[in-house]
């Protein structure tokens, strides 16, 4: 089963700027055209499954925006 | 059964303030100060750690760190911080400061702070531009880059020559931990973020002046997207500044973190 992983944006600080766009390795992130943060930007979003939890947009993002989640399998 | 549990890979340094930056999207002084927040962090340093922030993009750097910081005027960062760090030797010192502010300005400072081996780090952003003030030349600029003070391109005959900080600061005998890195793309950001770590590790041993230069982007009077600016980088600036370790003192050589 392939590792899931799941972003979550802050919308106070993405701007908007597509650095961690263009570093996804599975290219599963885009900007929002249909949403504008507080300050007028587009957000970044997950548009499609197949995030892995790798942390390297965070590792980009000039504006600490982004928190990164995966799932671990653990023995119930 | 396995059932499914979500582990935080990556969230935001409690170092770095919760404050949204005035830096253009794209620019990778927001990089580098999530690299010192991470690494303050990871040291335990956040409540003893006095910034000294500069003049430039940065000048509000103080805003957005969660730690203590003063101001200083422009180029007189090192100055600055070696008072501080004479006055509370215990406390961690570090100045951030761009190209203009380091290596214009404030060249007398930094020469001579690394020459008396001053125990404070030093941050240098080095984006080969004065971005604050709309895009003159800096001493860094490269041959050829234009500018809004150099029109016509970077003409070496008459403007000089870019001046390499760490290449000159590695010959000074108070030195212990000189290197350049670059911002520009994840492994690099990796290498800088150890380098930091080690720029501090060397104050707290004691080890001398320390100083970590980063080649940064300035989207916004480079005239290039975010993402381009970082391909400036890695194809224009880094031949002009190559990445390396210029001076590691045998103690930080040796040490692993
Ligand atoms: C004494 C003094 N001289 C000149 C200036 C104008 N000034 C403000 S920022 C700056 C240079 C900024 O460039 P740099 O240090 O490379 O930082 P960046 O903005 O690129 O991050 C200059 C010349 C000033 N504020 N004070
Ligand atoms: S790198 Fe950060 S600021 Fe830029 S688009 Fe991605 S989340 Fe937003
Ligand atoms: S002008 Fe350049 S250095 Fe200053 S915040 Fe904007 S992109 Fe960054």
């Amino acid at each position: 089963m392939a590792v899931k992983g799941w972003i979550e944006v802050n919308e106070l600080h993405c701007k908007g700027c597509g650095l961690c766009v263009a570093a996804c390795p599975q290219n599963v992130m885009s900007l929002d055209m249909d949403r504008l943060t507080p300050k007028g930007y587009h957000p970044v979003h997950l548009h499609a499954e197949g995030c892995t939890g790798c942390g390297i947009c965070a590792i980009v993002c000039p504006d600490a925006a982004l928190t990164v989640y995966r799932e671990v399998p653990v023995k119930a | 059964m396995v059932a499914p549990a979500p582990k935080i890979v990556y969230q935001r340094p409690a170092s770095l303030a919760t404050r949204v930056t005035h830096y253009c999207p794209g620019c990778t002084h927001g990089v580098a100060h999530r690299l010192i927040a991470e690494v303050l962090d990871e040291m335990g340093l956040r409540e003893k750690t006095i910034g000294v922030a500069p003049v430039g993009c940065s000048v509000f750097a103080y805003n957005y760190f969660n730690h203590d910081y003063v101001e200083a005027a422009h180029g007189r960062a090192p100055a600055m911080a070696t008072g501080i760090k004479r006055v509370l030797p215990q406390q961690t010192v570090y100045t951030y400061q761009g190209d203009g502010d380091l290596a214009s300005i404030g060249m007398a400072e930094i020469m001579h702070a690394a020459a008396r081996g001053e125990q404070i780090t030093v941050v240098f952003i080095n984006n080969a531009i004065y971005g604050m003030t709309g895009g003159q030349m800096a001493p860094t600029t490269l041959p050829g880059m234009v500018t809004t003070s150099s029109p016509g391109g970077r003409d070496v005959e008459s403007m000089g020559f870019p001046i390499r900080m760490s290449e000159i600061l590695a010959k000074m005998d108070g030195a212990g931990y000189i290197v350049r890195r670059s911002l520009h793309d994840p492994a690099n950001i990796r290498k800088a973020k150890k380098a930091i770590r080690l720029a501090f590790e060397t104050q707290e041993r004691g080890l001398g002046f320390s100083m970590v230069e980063l080649l940064s982007s300035c989207p916004t009077n480079w005239k290039l997207t975010p993402v381009d600016a970082l391909t400036f980088i890695e194809d224009r600036m880094i031949p002009m500044f190559p990445l390396g370790d210029y001076k590691v003192n045998d103690e930080i050589a040796n040490l692993r973190v």
